[in-house]
This record gives C-alpha cells, structure tokens and sequence, in this order.
C-alpha cells in the first residue's frame, strides 16, 4: 500500500490540517516511511484474537447519573480566543 | 548549608524533620539552581514566588509536626500537567497563553502531600518525541557532556530528566507513553518508573494516547521513586480508568530481599546492532541480581518485535482523536482570518500554525489508520496484536517469574541535531525496549546501572507484575545498591 499525494492532500483535509500543495510531495513520502514499518504486523497470525478494549481488567466504574458541577460560565470561557456574551465566538457557520 | 538543591527527597525530608533546615532554604537554593540552569532550557515557566509561598507554608506545617510526606519538598512539575493559573502548553504553540482554571490530580496530590513546585518543565510537544527536540521552547540539554556537542536528555519528559540530574529541583513529575520517562531517565543518569496503567489518575494531564498514558517520578533514587509515587497515585472518580485499590507504602516495601525470586531476561530484546557495552551491562545487572539471590531464567516474549509498530497504529490512533479538541475555539491559539475564511479554514489554518511537524504527522498517520477501509487493517489488527504482547507478559507471569531485567534503551544519549535528517522511523526506534511496557499496561523503572566507555550513563529496566510496583521498587532498589552508580554530570552550565 502506498500513499500518494491525492491520499496525503485527502488525510490532511480530515484531519483538519492545513497542508500547502508543494509540501504534499514529502507528506507522502514520511506517511509512506511509517506505513511501511507498520506493515509488519501483516506477518502476526490473529486469527480469533479479540482486539484489546481495556488493558486492565477492571470494569468501568459507573455513578449516579446527575449533574456533578457547573454554572462556571466565567472559568469555561476565560482562556478562549473570542468570547462574546458568554458565548465562544467563531465565524460564521450558518449561512 | 550550601548545595541543598543536592540533595535527595529522603534526606532533604529527614533534615527538614530533624530541623536541620527550612524548606525555605531549600527552595531558595533550588530557584538559584533553576536561574543559573537556563542553558539547559529545561525550567519554562518558573513560578519562584509560588514557591516560597508554599515553602513558608510547609516549614509552618513542619514546625507544628506531623508533616504530610513530601512536606516542603521542591520539584518541577511537566508541562503536560494543567496547573492552576500557570501556563501549561504541553510544550505546544497551540495551547499558548493556556492557564487551566484547575490542578490535575497528580500535582493537586503531590501539592496535598506538601511539595513545593518550582515551575513547569520542557518537554516534546504533547510528549510526541524521544530527543526533547519538538518542543516549542526548543531544544533541552543534557547536563551531561562528553564533547563539544550538546546532547538530548531523551523524551519527551526531557526536562525533568535535565532538571533531576543536574539539580535544579529535588525530584520531577514526568509521564510515558512509550518510554517518555524510562529513556530519558537512562539518558540523564537517574530513576524513573511508570506505574502500571490505572495507579495514577490521568484527569488533567494533557491527552496523548488515553490507554498507554501514565504519570510517574523522575528523581535521583529509587528510594525517591517510592516515596514520590506514593503521593502521586491513588483512586480518582474522574478518571474512570483509575483503580480504586488501596496504596501500599513502597518506601517500606524496599526493605525486604529478593532472595529466592525469578527474574525473566527475555531472549527478544538481545537486538541485531545492539551495542556491545549495552549487552554487557545487562549482563552485569543479570548477575548482581543473582548474587543478590535471585533466580535467573531465560524467557520468551515472542511478540516483542510487533510492540513499536503496533504501538504507531494505537498511538496516533489515540492522539488524532484526543487532539481534535484543539481548533481555535475554546483555548490556546487563534490564527488569524483572511477575508471570506469560514470556520474550516479556522480550523484548517490554527491547526497548521499551532501543532509542529511531528505532531501533524501523528495526527494524520492516526487519521489515515481510523478512516473507512482501512480501520480494520491497522487499527483493529493492531489492537489485536496488544493483545497477544500483553499474553506474552501474562505467560511468563504465570510461569513464576517476579521480574523482568532488559536495557532501558539501544544507545546511550545521542547529540542534540543529529537525527535530524533521518526518517522519523529511526527516531521511534528509541523506545523499543520500552514500549512493550505501556501496550500491557504494566509498571517498568529505569535504574542507572553505569557509564558507557565515552562516560555517558546507561539504564537497565525492570519489568514488574500489574500492580506490583512495591515490589518492583524493591529488585530497582537491590540493583541500584549492587550497581553503586554514583556518578552525577560535571558541572559546565
């Protein structure tokens, strides 16, 4: 499996990256290094392993359903780049 | 007294008892250690009058008695740890001007137990890195030199590494992903453990990879290491994957002997390549662990070679989830907007600017592995093989053995730079000793065990039972005492 550049320019719009064409080129290339060395795996025989959930044998521990904390509005928006009225501000989404 | 920035917790905590000296003082000598430290870039955002503050409070709490365990105790803390009202960046641009309205529970734990915290300390980029060269505040040093060259103090805990071996603080907090407290505490001469996973609350330490991040000391001692994890680990309800089991004392578990337990050396991690003077010592330490009356027994971890690739699905896997939350929204970085720029191009353009390259590439290879068609291949394949690593593990276990003794790393500390041009590949291949640890979420710690021909110090890691970390800390504790490392880095800084 190889990636090339329409695959890397296509990962990086997913992940919501901002990649300049004439850096795709070596994008791929680096993804195409790692991808590589994963590719080992190919050789280990899994057949009927279960894929691993939790690496602790504990469950997860569970509690009452009900609010814990809040009405912090002033801390929850104190380290954001555009507050307005108590609101995080972003550009427009809506048309 | 001079020198009190020296000295280790036990001691420095049994003459603060003794009255012999005021934490006060010992912070002081820490604060100047820490400016006159700046080469080393390891302290970057200092908090010096929080420090006296807390200091004056602890030699008050000392005065009246019954002092909590690390009372008036000073140390770094990593910047991956959100601390109340100071920075934490996480060694990111993207969390710039981040100050957390609230104190993770490790450093709320070590603050209740009475430390001192000196500042936050360097570190790769969302501890994405193995050399402390991804970090936005640059690049840390080692203390120790054997050339002209600087070197790496490892990663990505490499401030707290530089900061214990060179003296800045008494102890550190770092936490392993891969082996971001192991191998830099190799590389820099000192003691590092990663609990197993579960003993320390994760809640308000930033995010890398959720099933293989734990939190764990960094300090000068093994007796250290105990008495620093103790405070640190404990049943948190707001980490649901934080056990609810008692704490037991390590420090006392270090009495005992080990005369008559198993230690495992695993035939899989005597690697093609690997240097002669690495082989030797991990022969050294098989044998003072036999003399100190243990048992010694070949075994086989089949899937060892499996651990690293497997760990570069999980691990980016884990992190593009973990660090969606960074978009220019609620903290940190904003880039700034062209004309007609809607929200994707927020986001597009504040992720470019604020995550460093290393950082990007993980994002996206962790993308590129969870998207459709290819989730099954990798990521489910990859989980499979965690399991089958963590059987390896259980099989031995059940076979009788204690303990496991490997290298902690395949080189001692490289120059800062030097990897630059090589494929990020090769800069991975730094934790293949230690990330078998974290896919079976079992405690490992990093002794120094004694100094390559060029007088660079190298570690040997041993491997405990889940939850045996008492344990652990006692066959750590016979091998630091056998190995009589003593050496500490001539002072050029």
């Amino acid at each position: 499996m190889s990636i090339d550049i329409t695959t890397a320019a296509k990962v990086a719009k997913l992940a919501r990256i901002k990649v300049e064409d004439d850096a795709l080129p070596a994008l791929a290339e680096e993804f195409n290094a790692i991808l590589g060395f994963i590719e080992q795996l190919e050789e280990v025989d899994v057949e009927g392993v279960a894929p691993m959930t939790s690496v602790t044998p504990q469950r997860l521990k569970r509690r009452e359903d009900v609010v814990m904390d809040g009405d912090q509005q002033e801390k929850v928006l104190s380290n954001a780049p555009d507050a307005r009225e108590g609101f995080f501000a972003v550009p427009k989404v809506v048309e | 007294m001079s020198d009190l920035n020296k000295l280790t917790l036990a001691d420095a905590r049994d003459k603060l008892r003794a009255k012999e000296i005021t934490s006060v003082e010992l912070t002081e000598a820490c604060l100047s250690a820490v400016e006159g430290g700046k080469t080393l870039n390891a302290f970057v955002h200092d908090t010096p009058d929080l420090a006296l503050e807390q200091a004056k409070a602890a030699d008050a709490t000392l005065a009246k008695g019954d002092a909590p365990s690390m009372c008036g105790l000073p140390i770094g803390i990593k910047d991956l740890f959100c601390t109340k009202g100071v920075a934490s960046q996480a060694g990111s641009a993207i969390l710039e001007g981040f100050k957390p309205e609230y104190e993770s529970t490790v450093s709320q734990n070590l603050l209740d137990a009475g430390a001192v915290m000196l500042g936050k300390l360097n570190m790769d980029e969302f501890a994405m890195g193995s050399s402390n060269e991804t970090s936005v505040y640059g690049d840390v040093v080692n203390p120790w030199k054997v050339d002209d060259r600087n070197l790496t103090p490892g990663g990505s805990s490499g401030g707290s590494a530089s900061a214990v071996a060179a003296d800045l603080c008494l102890a550190a907090t770092g936490t392993d992903t891969g082996g971001s407290i192991r191998q830099p505490a190799a590389f820099t001469g000192i003691v590092g453990i990663k609990p197993t996973y579960g003993r320390c609350s994760r809640w308000g330490v930033v995010a890398f990879a959720s099933s293989l991040d734990q939190a764990g000391p960094m300090t000068k001692t093994v007796r250290d290491a105990a008495i620093m994890l103790e405070a640190m680990c404990g049943h948190d309800a707001k980490d649901s994957t934080s056990v609810d089991m008692a704490v037991p004392d390590f420090e006392a578990a270090l009495e005992g002997d080990i005369k008559g337990k198993t230690i495992g050396i695993p035939k899989e991690y005597r690697m093609d390549g690997m240097p002669d003077e690495i082989e030797a010592l991990w022969s050294q330490g098989t044998e003072m662990l036999k003399d100190a009356g243990a048992k010694i027994v070949d075994i086989t971890l089949p899937h060892t070679k499996y651990a690293l690739p497997a760990y570069y699905v999980i691990a980016p896997a884990e992190a593009s989830s973990n660090l969606a939350r960074y978009d220019g929204v609620r903290y940190g970085h904003r880039a700034k907007l062209s004309q007609g720029d809607g929200i994707t191009e927020m986001y597009e353009k504040t992720r470019a600017e604020g995550f460093g390259p290393e950082v990007q590439r993980r994002i996206m290879v962790g993308t590129y592995v969870l998207s459709a068609g290819f989730y099954d291949a990798y990521y489910n394949r990859a989980r499979k093989v965690r399991t089958l690593i963590k059987k390896d593990f259980e099989d031995v276990f059940a076979q009788g053995v204690d303990a496991i003794l490997t290298p902690a790393t395949p080189s001692a500390a490289f120059g800062l730079g030097e990897m630059k041009d090589a494929d990020p590949v090769q800069m991975y291949l730094n934790d293949v000793f230690t990330v078998t640890v974290n896919l079976a979420g079992l405690p490992g710690i990093s002794v120094p065990a004694g100094l390559d021909k060029q007088g660079l110090p190298l570690g040997l890691q041993l491997i405990g039972k889940p939850f045996e970390e008492g344990e652990l800390l006692q066959f750590a504790h016979t091998l630091e005492r056998a190995a009589g490392f003593v050496a500490k880095p001539e002072k050029w800084w």
